[in-house]
């Protein structure tokens, strides 16, 4: 067994968690499909959140499919680390606002 | 930049390109694909026949007044390749002869570039048949005496294939040189200027996508979508079609999967992505391609590898329908490019 947590190849072998538990595997494959299909919006446009997505959950394995499947479908270099800032933005916004929480818990207990 | 041919580069030698194709370019031979040959017999489609010449594929010569970064012929303003038209000549016999052959399509190089293009188009024209031109777009900017090819195409009913690798200037001038975008949408411009691409239009203008890096192209309904909008909005462009074509890789590509180390992850994608439906509609199998010395091939790409028709007539002079419907096509490591997802051919997805 590899010594480590994550292995690049692992990406490709995520069919097999099927291996395990077939109907729930089958069931989540064919939403994923649909998921990322067109719809109201584009496979291009959910692209893009997936890529943004992928940097807020910080799964190196979402991060390789989606920086490829991103730039694949015509987003820019440029384009697509806005679309991290934006997640980084929230990430960052989203501790940070809890500073108010904070605040009133000090202003609570303090003299 | 130079083509490969000039640089003396080591990929100009086609047996090495081909060796790298077979053998991998490990030279413990560690790297083996699966064949091209075992997938199509899988698929029940080994040995690859001919389903009956719609298309004559011309190659009018090498010559281009582009260097493209993913170029399978290596063309470019150095190469010297140009088709005589004695040659043309030949090919309009064949045409006279074959009345199968419904299309002729004309490549190159920049085919406009051959002085003796105009007068082959009208030959052909008289012969009633349809004619396609893979124009860069940038040559009709390029020089004075090519500002009224929309109005020869126009005359000549012709349906203009361009390539356009992304609607965006960053994308395009990466893969075709600096300015080439600029250019394309003049060009593209004067072509609807004639009536060319317009809606309902008899004059068809169709762009060409093809992806720049080692990726597969996406969806191409989605992809012309998005093509359509964006030139429509941005410069006032309309266009019919959108082909999506996978890189094949041969030469310049080839030279840039290898420098980038990403060829071995592209064969394994394209293999990963073989598709059978695909392989049973590959291009090679209604067309014939011909070199700009008259050599006959199953496709362009085979030319370039210099794979010749396996059969008696391997030249335009020894031309027999016959003949040439009996062959089997020849096939190698290459073709998983033409067969990958919804396939790829001069006329985009195939299935």
């Amino acid at each position: 067994m590899e010594n480590h947590y994550y292995n690049a190849k692992d990406l490709g072998k995520f069919g097999s968690i099927a291996d395990f538990q077939k109907p729930m595997a089958g069931k989540f494959f064919a939403w994923y499909g649909e998921v990322f299909g067109e719809g109201s919006l584009s496979a291009r446009e959910k692209s893009l959140i997936a890529l943004a997505v992928a940097h807020a959950v910080q799964c190196p394995y979402c991060i390789d499919a989606y920086s490829s499947d991103a730039f694949e479908k015509g987003w820019s270099e440029a384009q697509m680390m806005e679309a991290v800032h934006v997640s980084a933005a929230i990430k960052g916004g989203a501790a940070l606002v809890h500073g108010v929480q904070m605040m009133n818990k000090v202003k609570e207990v303090a003299m | 930049m130079k083509s490969l041919k000039a640089q003396q580069h080591i990929l100009s030698d086609v047996h090495r390109q081909l060796e790298i194709l077979e053998k991998g370019n490990n030279d413990k031979g560690a790297y083996l694909l699966v064949p091209f040959q075992q997938k199509l017999e899988e698929s029940g489609l080994f040995p690859l026949t001919p389903l009956g010449t719609e298309i004559l594929q011309v190659n009018v010569g090498k010559m281009c007044n582009q260097v493209c970064r993913h170029c399978h012929v290596d063309a470019g303003p150095d190469r010297k390749e140009i088709m005589t038209r004695q040659t043309m000549q030949e090919c309009l016999d064949v045409i006279d002869k074959d009345s199968s052959i419904r299309t002729v399509d004309l490549t190159g190089g920049a085919p406009e570039l051959n002085p003796d293009f105009r007068w082959f188009v009208e030959e052909i024209r008289k012969r009633g048949r349809h004619i396609i031109v893979r124009c860069n777009l940038t040559i009709i900017l390029s020089n004075k005496r090519f500002y009224d090819l929309p109005d020869f195409f126009k005359a000549n009913q012709i349906e203009v294939v361009s390539s356009l690798p992304f609607y965006t200037r960053d994308r395009t001038d990466r893969q075709r040189g600096d300015g080439v975008f600029e250019d394309s949408i003049k060009a593209l411009q004067m072509l609807n200027a004639v009536g060319y691409g317009l809606e309902g239009s008899e004059l068809k203008l169709n762009l060409v996508y093809n992806p720049a890096g080692a990726f597969l192209p996406p969806s191409q309904a989605a992809l012309e979508k998005e093509f359509k909008l964006a030139l429509k909005k941005d410069f006032g462009i309309s266009f019919h079609a959108l082909f999506a074509i996978t890189n094949l890789p041969i030469s310049r590509f080839l030279d840039y999967l290898l420098e980038s180390g990403n060829y071995e992850k592209y064969m394994e994608k394209l293999l990963a992505a073989y598709n059978p439906n695909a392989a049973a509609n590959v291009m090679c199998r209604n067309t014939i391609s011909v070199s700009w010395d008259g050599y006959i091939y199953d496709c362009d790409f085979n030319q370039m590898l210099d794979m010749k028709v396996d059969c008696m007539s391997k030249h335009i002079s020894s031309y027999d329908p016959h003949v040439l419907s009996k062959r089997s096509i020849v096939v190698n490591q290459h073709c998983f490019g033409c067969t990958a997802g919804a396939g790829s051919s001069c006329g985009g997805t195939v299935v």
